[in-house]
């Protein structure tokens, strides 16, 4: 039996195996080859490259976000020395970055955290998302550009892979700012709804609420982030288990106190303490694992080959549409450099060919008038030369006939005369 | 004026009790109104006040109805008895307010509404043959919801409190307080009363219209625990073998009455038991009065401007 690895992995020894292979079932080897280790292999390359992954907060100011940021990745990322932007007072939606490095097991995670103060508490909020969209786009815009510089190698990826978006706890339903501002981001970023201070809501307005914005998001056709199904029982179940739950109701807090001599992180009340990790006071251990835990890399491959390829092909079915580079990008877009410039020379040397026929056209035509006006004007020459030699035919035969009458009257004139002195001489004899 | 000591019992005091007499046949009106964005808990609140169904979600109205668009005026009316006294009690909702995507002037229905209680006020009075007993529909009080950020007012709340504190006795309360942990709360109110004297906002109990001191010195202690923060509840529940009202949750029960849980109890007591009357009296002698001093002064006599108002109303 020979068992040869190639680039194909076909095993040659016994037609029905080579048969077998061909219709792509699996197969068992003989023996140990070692590409099981290849999990291992970008494992290892991954952790030493580290990851990045990009969160955006969304919400009125005062609905918990900072602290939920900082119960999620156990850091102080808003502290006291350094406050986060709900505590201070803005005038107009401003899109703030905070990036931290966070290590933990080896791994390290450049976290990056978009912060929205001032989205939806002014009076007028309309047009408050566009900020947000702005950003959205001009981060897959740099990557684009990264992605189509000739020199790679460093390819910073800062898109934006997940965005929390925090409804208020009113019991009722959504608000229309809500809505609006969803349908605008669902097909440009991942969105996840969350209920902010959840523990304003007793369990059954709480169940009430949720059936309430699941139904409003069906109605408006949102596209919140999907839980992809995976194939496996375990992993389905816990999925099911999410989707019930969703959008999920948090509680936020960093400050740890004392419950049955157990010390957890909570918000003490004078009638009890509602504990953050506590499956039944907040969905908070549901959100955390499914962002961190379980779907950090299904979230950036969502982003990567959903939502940047959507931005990404309308950006550059735009541009070729014109025909005219009209993005103001500093790279080179569609194909390779060489391509690129072989089209260009082609379409400079049309444009160059349609010119020269059209010169060509014109200066035809200009000649063509010119002859007709030489033709014309010799016409015209000709008739006048006529018209005058008629003229003086005419005045030449007047005079003829007015030196004839002369003639005649001075013949006459003459004979009278001679009568006159005839009958003169008649008269003295 | 001096004074005389009486020779014997006249019986002057028993004017007390034939006041008392008048007022519980004729009975009274009272007119609140509540203002914040939807789902602050302020139809709950109410019907936690007057122990009764008397807001508008409990006269037919659910609780999915959609957002108006615009501000919308919706009063409703019941009359309510209690120990032999009787009480028209009104409440004026404005669903639709601070909902919208733009807020801008979302208090201008109100303002127009309450000056056309007023208006209708000025009306009879002027009459030549008045009523007997005018009927007063004009606001006593209203009751502005406070969303409980626990950072500061929001600007739109400034703007609507500035615009209406001149016109109508208004009495902001923090809703939905089991959000905040006790030293969230007492933070908050802090900051928020501070903001509001930096923006000039007089609250009820104005501090210009303290009578005497024993007057001051109450509202001051009034004025120290404001804004009130409050939760509101219909439900009972069974706390150390009492019912209580409350809230359940996962990690204990809220109790609405429990000075340590809320102050529910202390905005109860002083809007019904201790100012009710008083509030009355300030909308009357102050708000009114400036109200009709200005249109007198501003028309050099009294032309009516709208006679139409266009607010529901549904008697019971």
């Amino acid at each position: 039996m020979l068992i040869k690895l190639s680039s194909n992995f076909y095993f040659t020894g016994g037609h029905s195996r080579y048969e077998a292979f061909r219709k792509g079932l699996q197969r068992n080897l003989e023996g140990y080859v070692g590409f099981a280790n290849l999990p291992n292999q970008v494992y290892r390359k991954s952790v030493k490259r580290g990851f990045e992954f990009t969160l955006m907060v969304v919400g009125e100011s005062g609905l918990g976000k900072s602290t939920l940021i900082n119960s999620l990745f156990l850091t102080d990322l808003y502290s006291k020395d350094y406050p986060g932007p709900s505590q201070r007072i803005k005038k107009t939606v401003q899109v703030e970055q905070s990036k931290v490095l966070i290590k933990e097991g080896g791994v390290q995670l450049t976290l990056t955290i978009v912060d929205t103060p001032g989205f939806g508490d002014a009076v007028d909020n309309s047009n408050c998302w566009q900020p947000v969209i702005n950003y959205i786009d001009s981060k897959c815009e740099d990557f684009l550009n990264a992605e189509s510089r000739v020199n790679r190698r460093q390819m910073p990826d800062n898109r934006v892979h997940c965005c929390l978006y925090f409804i208020a706890p009113s019991g009722h339903g959504l608000k229309p700012l809500d809505i609006e501002f969803m349908k605008r981001l669902h097909d440009k970023v991942n969105v996840i709804p969350l209920i902010a201070k959840a523990d304003t809501l007793t369990p059954e307005e709480c169940q009430l609420f949720k059936k309430q914005i699941m139904k409003e998001i069906q109605e408006h056709k949102i596209k919140i982030y999907e839980f992809p199904d995976t194939e496996e029982d375990e992993d389905s179940k816990l999925i099911r288990k999410i989707k019930e739950r969703m959008p999920l109701a948090v509680v936020g807090s960093n400050v740890v106190v004392e419950v049955n001599g157990r010390k957890v992180r909570g918000r003490q009340y004078p009638w009890g303490v509602a504990e953050v990790e506590n499956g039944e006071h907040c969905d908070f251990t549901v959100l955390r694992n499914m962002l961190i835990r379980t779907h950090m890399q299904d979230l950036k491959d969502v982003t990567n080959n959903v939502h940047y390829e959507n931005y990404r092909s309308k950006k550059l079915a735009a541009v070729t549409c014109n025909g005219v580079d009209t993005s103001k990008s500093k790279g080179q877009l569609t194909k390779s450099p060489l391509a690129q410039m072989e089209e260009e020379r082609r379409e400079h040397v049309m444009k160059m060919k349609k010119m020269e026929t059209e010169m060509e056209q014109v200066f035809e035509m200009k000649v063509k008038e010119k002859k007709q006006k030489l033709k014309d004007s010799e016409a015209e020459l000709e008739r006048r030369h006529e018209q005058m030699k008629r003229n003086l035919e005419a005045q030449y035969k007047e005079l003829e006939e007015k030196r004839r009458q002369f003639e005649e009257e001075k013949a006459n004139w003459e004979a009278q005369q001679r009568i006159l002195e005839q009958q003169k001489l008649d008269a003295s004899k | 004026m001096w004074g005389s000591t009486l020779l014997g019992y006249v019986g002057i005091d028993t004017i007390i009790e034939q006041m008392r007499k008048k007022t519980m046949k004729t009975g009274f009106d009272f007119n609140i109104m509540v203002v914040g964005q939807s789902g602050l808990g302020k139809s709950t609140l109410v019907n936690t006040l007057f122990k009764s169904q008397v807001s508008r979600r409990s006269s037919g109205w659910s609780r999915d109805d959609k957002i108006p668009k615009t501000v919308e005026i919706k009063s409703v009316s019941h009359v309510i008895e209690e120990g032999g006294v009787k009480m028209k009690l009104t409440v004026i909702d404005t669903p639709g307010f601070g909902d919208q995507i733009n807020n801008e002037n979302c208090w201008e229905p109100i303002s127009k509404y309450i000056n056309e209680q007023y208006e209708k006020f000025l009306k009879e009075e002027v009459n030549i043959a008045r009523k007997k007993r005018i009927p007063d529909t004009r606001v006593h009080c209203c009751l502005y919801f406070i969303s409980p950020t626990g950072h500061s007012l929001r600007q739109l709340d400034v703007e609507f409190m500035k615009h209406l504190g001149r016109a109508v006795n208004i009495i902001p309360v923090i809703a939905k307080a089991d959000t905040l942990t006790p030293e969230e709360k007492t933070e908050f109110k802090q900051r928020v009363r501070k903001e509001l004297e930096v923006c000039g906002i007089e609250f009820y109990p104005q501090k210009e219209f303290d009578e005497d001191m024993e007057d001051k010195s109450d509202n001051d202690k009034i004025r120290e625990a404001m804004p009130f923060a409050v939760v509101g509840s219909d439900k009972e529940y069974q706390v150390n073998g009492k019912r209580v009202l409350g809230r359940k949750t996962a990690w204990g029960i809220v109790e609405v009455e429990n000075p340590n849980h809320c102050e529910f109890s202390l905005l109860r007591d002083f809007l019904i038991r201790s100012h009710l009357q008083d509030l009355k009296e300030v909308t009357h002698n102050i708000h009114y009065e400036t109200y009709r001093a200005k249109r007198l002064n501003d028309n050099g006599g009294l032309h009516p401007i709208s006679s139409s108002s266009d607010t529901q109303e549904s008697n019971l």
